[in-house]
């Protein structure tokens, strides 16, 4: 994607994190999207979680299709490796790559049209599937690079730039991951990143697939009166249900707050505060009812929405050595010819 | 077949002709059959048994499955052919026909050869003879046999057909201590089917001797040719040199007639790719899963460690994946081995469509790849259970834009083993995705073949990879700077160094692998690409060749054709009609090719696509005038036969 650079300036007096670094070792270069995008407020927060749970940026793995959303990995962490593919298919070449190496952390970022339109059924299988990486949906109802169409998300009645209605049923990431049995659903708003950041906390904690909506809005083709995904729509309607709060936060926590922390198998924990205090991120069928009928009220959800650390990863699931499949040294996968010997005598 | 302006000019003798279109008559160990059965009906399963038997007496013996895209209930042939050589071509006509289908029995008995013999099921009664006067009808009650042997229903179904190879077993002289121990390894965990198999075997086998007297005048007898062959299917070697070239990650959709690759990979993975959780290499980080904990060692010796599901207490050392659609398959192929994996999928025509765009992702991000394409007769869906090679020009050029492939022919099992190899070898060192396109008839069907051998020296060849101690000596890193002879930059692994970074892109790109939409940057990108798999050519398996002293010519094919043409023109040759033979093995082709075709006036392609494919290509890519190339195209799904192949190449000649 086109990028401008920018340099690196050197500074004694940001922090540092548990591993040393700055913030700055996680940024990238310029983003070329339009002034106001959604997507730079969510890349900016991906900075900040990705700094504070002080991961090694050459650790991760960023990964995208084509769209707006697409091009943001180009703009954070350049430590890391980028791979931005082809319309659609993000998750099939992250779920590849962790086939590969267990041991990173994948980090998908995709859009409406990407993930809902053109790749919903590799994500509906990413769920199923519960692959070990972070997903995030850039949402804002709309075709960015094309020029305003309808994206898959869009409510019905919203209107678009040029006047059209959209009369389809939009398709809602968290209500669908949660009848394909996702593990871990999340929304957040761009336009909210003290929010954001610890729910992208979060999803990097997860060992799963950690599906993270966020409503981005685009500022170009959908901010107008009458998108139902503009910033002062979402603000309006914008309900939080929990607040996930950062483990290096615990000592700012008083005796009165209602935390419940869920033990993520493999070290870590996840705790979140339940803002509604019935609202039970863990129970499934609470949480379906819930969403579905805030849905109906035109209103958006946000905050950790369902968790599951129970449910086993594709490499848990099969029974995948530990070790990375690409580190496995050659004379561990060959069996030699003394077994091809005795396989084709059993043949003869 | 082409327009050819100039009037015919025969260069072949009329008699010469004649005989070359002939064979001579079915002797001891030189034969051929073909046994209609209906499929679902454990046929193949007792078909398979007389070859295997053939095979373990020592006489060359190919089988060939020609079924129907269907589970249960519709007519299928199984043809066999027997040969002291290795010559074991499909023929035309057939010695002996067991019609044990009476749907079909009139079209079966029209394909015996002259003077043949017609097995039936007699229990309704006699058949009549379809106007074959010509051909011995031998009517075995088969069916009331085994009715009044054996009460269940479906036992009854499923012995008639073993039964009829204990007839088979006593007209061609099969021994049968030998069939009855390939039953008893083949049941070995089950004595009451055994049983009762032996006992369906030995009602027909004995019933033969009494009705007819046996055995026929070509029949079976003991030689000494095959004890360092083996018989084996293209899928399972394909499977088997997968296996062998330390592939990890697997990843495919089911499709016929690919499906049996990824089944035997599976297989052959949890049977040598298994190892017991304590033996395991353990990992310096934590592992961040809730594996299975300790497991005692009497609760191990209660589990199947080959199972297909990983038993409790062992670990894989590889992971299939099972995938929502090839788009996915191809997908996750792409991203494991862009970091770091030997990965593949297998596939047929309708997923090489699907494929496409991301292997032209893979061509020009330059990402090593491997698909086997077992193809099947297209378009659309074709017949998925037949034969083609039609796949050609769309896995030569898979994708838009200015796309090319690295692909691999393989002619019959033992080459899907060596290429399979050489498929993962040559993706890596030219970071492409490399296409290995074997066939139904390769793929489903056991040859007798060389035994595989493997060299303990043979080490994967992994391609321009940069290791830790490489990056931290770089000042920065370039993905696609600093490229070799062979036009291949060193590429780098995710998770070794932060330097060792860069962004992968199908996106317009430089030589740094910065986005560009600059024409000169471009263009040197896309012109190194022309020039690297330029540089392949010459680095993947050569062309087969074979030069004879007065060839007037030249014939060139690919894949599973080259045995059956080679048996065309051993006929042909016998009768003065003398050719010299290429076979090409690699896609773009090897020097060798090129100068084979200016070497003769006269090169006739043969080949199994209606469109003439391989002629096609070749014209393309050595720029060699199209009508300068015969033409000889069999694309009715079934394999071809040496009488085709005889017939096309003559009438090529002659035109």
């Amino acid at each position: 994607m086109p990028s401008i650079a920018k340099p690196v300036i050197a500074s004694l007096i940001l922090e540092r994190n548990a591993i040393g670094l700055t913030i700055r070792d996680y940024e990238g270069p310029m983003s070329t999207l339009c002034a106001g995008c959604g997507h730079d407020s969510t890349t900016a927060a991906l900075v900040q979680a990705l700094w504070r749970a002080s991961v090694w940026p050459h650790r991760v793995v960023k990964l995208s299709g084509i769209g707006c959303s697409s091009k943001t990995p180009t703009y954070f962490l350049r430590g890391a490796h980028g791979f931005n593919s082809v319309h659609g298919r993000m998750v099939p070449i992250a779920t590849g790559a962790n086939a590969a190496n267990r041991d990173l952390l994948y980090l998908g970022i995709s859009g409406d049209g990407d993930a809902l339109s053109i790749g919903l059924g590799h994500l509906s299988h990413g769920i199923r599937r519960n692959v070990h990486m972070v997903h995030l949906i850039e949402n804002n109802g709309v075709y960015g690079l094309t020029k305003g169409q309808f994206s898959p998300s869009a409510d019905v009645g919203s209107r678009s730039h040029r006047g059209e209605h959209n009369t389809l049923a939009p398709i809602d990431p968290i209500r669908l991951g949660l009848s394909l049995g996702a593990t871990f659903l999340a929304r957040g708003f761009s336009g909210d990143k003290a929010h954001l950041v610890p729910i992208l906390e979060a999803a990097i904690a997860h060992r799963g697939f950690a599906l993270v909506d966020v409503i981005s809005p685009c500022v170009q083709f959908n901010n107008h009166v009458g998108s139902t995904k503009s910033y002062a729509e979402v603000r309006a309607h914008q309900l939080q249900v929990t607040d996930v709060v950062p483990p290096q936060e615990t000592a700012a926590l008083s005796a009165s707050d209602q935390v419940v922390d869920v033990a993520v198998p493999g070290g870590g924990i996840i705790r979140f505060r339940s803002l509604p205090s019935h609202y039970d991120p863990t129970d499934r069928r609470s949480v379906a009812a819930y969403l579905e009928d805030h849905a109906q009220r035109g209103e958006v959800p946000t905050g950790l929405l369902y968790l599951d650390e129970s449910v086993p990863d594709v490499h848990e699931r099969a029974g995948s050595t530990a070790v990375p499949l690409n580190e496995l040294p050659y004379s561990v996968l060959c069996p030699g010819a003394d077994a091809l010997r005795a396989l084709q005598d059993a043949r003869y | 077949m082409s327009v050819h302006l100039d009037p015919p000019r025969s260069v072949v003798e009329p008699l010469a002709r004649h005989r070359a279109l002939h064979p001579r008559p079915p002797s001891v160990n030189d034969f051929g059959m073909s046994i209609a059965t209906v499929n679902g009906t454990g046929s193949a399963n007792a078909n398979s048994l007389l070859v295997r038997a053939i095979f373990r007496m020592g006489v060359p013996v190919m089988g060939k499955n020609l079924l129907p895209s269907n589970i249960q209930g519709m007519a299928t042939w199984f043809e066999i052919r027997v040969s002291p050589t290795t010559q074991l071509g499909r023929t035309g006509a057939h010695d002996l026909v067991v019609a044990m289908n009476l749907q079909t029995f009139d079209d079966d008995v029209a394909g015996a050869a002259a003077d043949g013999v017609v097995v039936f099921d007699s229990s309704a009664g006699p058949l009549p003879n379809r106007g074959r006067d010509d051909c011995t009808f031998l009517g075995i009650p088969l069916a009331a046999l085994v009715t009044e042997a054996f009460d269940d229903p479906r036992q009854r179904v499923l012995l008639r057909n073993v039964a009829g190879v204990g007839v088979l077993a006593a007209l061609l002289a099969v021994d049968p201590t030998v069939a009855i121990e390939l039953l008893a390894e083949r049941f070995e965990h089950r004595p009451q089917v055994l049983q009762a198999n032996e006992r369906a075997f030995e009602l027909g086998y004995d019933e033969a001797l009494v009705r007819v007297d046996c055995p026929l005048p070509f029949h079976v007898e003991p030689l000494d040719v095959t004890k360092d062959m083996v018989l084996m299917d293209g899928n399972m070697a394909t499977a088997l040199g997968c296996l062998y070239a330390g592939a990890t990650v697997a990843a495919w959709y089911p499709i016929t007639p690919s499906t049996s690759v990824m089944d035997d990979f599976t297989s052959l993975c949890a049977r040598y790719r298994r190892v017991p959780e304590q033996e395991a290499t353990p990992r310096a980080t934590a592992p961040g899963a809730a594996g299975a904990g300790a497991v005692t060692t009497s609760a191990r010796a209660a589990v199947d460690p080959t199972s297909l599901d990983c038993p409790p207490g062992f670990r894989n050392n590889y992971l299939v994946i099972q995938a929502e659609d090839e788009l996915a398959a191809i997908g996750m192929v792409i991203g494991a081995n862009w970091n770091g994996a030997r990965a593949f999928t297998a596939t047929s025509g309708p997923g090489i469509s699907l494929m496409t765009e991301l292997l032209g992702l893979a061509y020009y991000a330059e990402i090593p790849a491997v698909v086997f394409d077992v193809q099947r007769a297209g378009p659309s869906t074709g017949m998925p259970t037949r034969t083609q090679q039609a796949d050609l020009i769309a896995a030569a050029y898979a994708s838009h834009g200015d796309t090319k492939h690295l692909l691999l022919f393989p002619a019959d099992p033992a080459e899907c083993f060596e290429l399979a190899l050489a498929a993962f070898d040559s993706a890596e060192r030219f970071q492409t995705p490399v296409l290995v396109l074997s066939d139904f008839d390769i793929g489903m069907n056991e040859w007798a073949v060389p035994r595989l051998e493997w060299d303990e020296s043979y080490r994967p060849h992994r391609g321009r990879v940069l290791t830790l101690a490489e990056v931290e000596m770089l000042a920065r890193f370039d993905r696609y700077a600093g490229w070799d002879a062979d036009y291949v930059a060193a590429r780098t692994i995710p998770g070794v160094h932060p330097r060792a970074a860069y962004f992968t892109r199908g996106s317009g790109h430089d030589s740094l692998g910065g986005y560009t939409e600059a024409p000169d940057r471009y263009e040197e990108v896309v012109d190194r690409l022309a020039r690297k798999l330029a540089a392949a050519a010459c680095a993947l398996p050569a062309p087969v060749l074979e030069r004879r002293v007065g060839a007037m010519g030249g014939v060139i094919t690919i894949g599973s054709t080259d045995a059956v043409t080679r048996e065309a023109l051993a006929r042909l040759s016998a009768e003065g009609i003398v050719l010299d033979y290429l076979r090409v093995r690699a896609f773009p082709f090897h020097d060798a090719v090129r100068e084979f075709m200016a070497a003769h006036d006269r090169c006739i392609v043969v080949e199994q696509n209606r469109d003439g494919q391989l002629r096609a290509l070749l014209s393309i890519e050595t720029e060699t005038p199209i009508e300068r190339l015969g033409s000889v195209r069999l694309y009715g799904g079934l394999p071809a036969t040496v009488d085709e192949i005889a017939e096309g190449v003559l009438g090529a000649l002659e035109s």
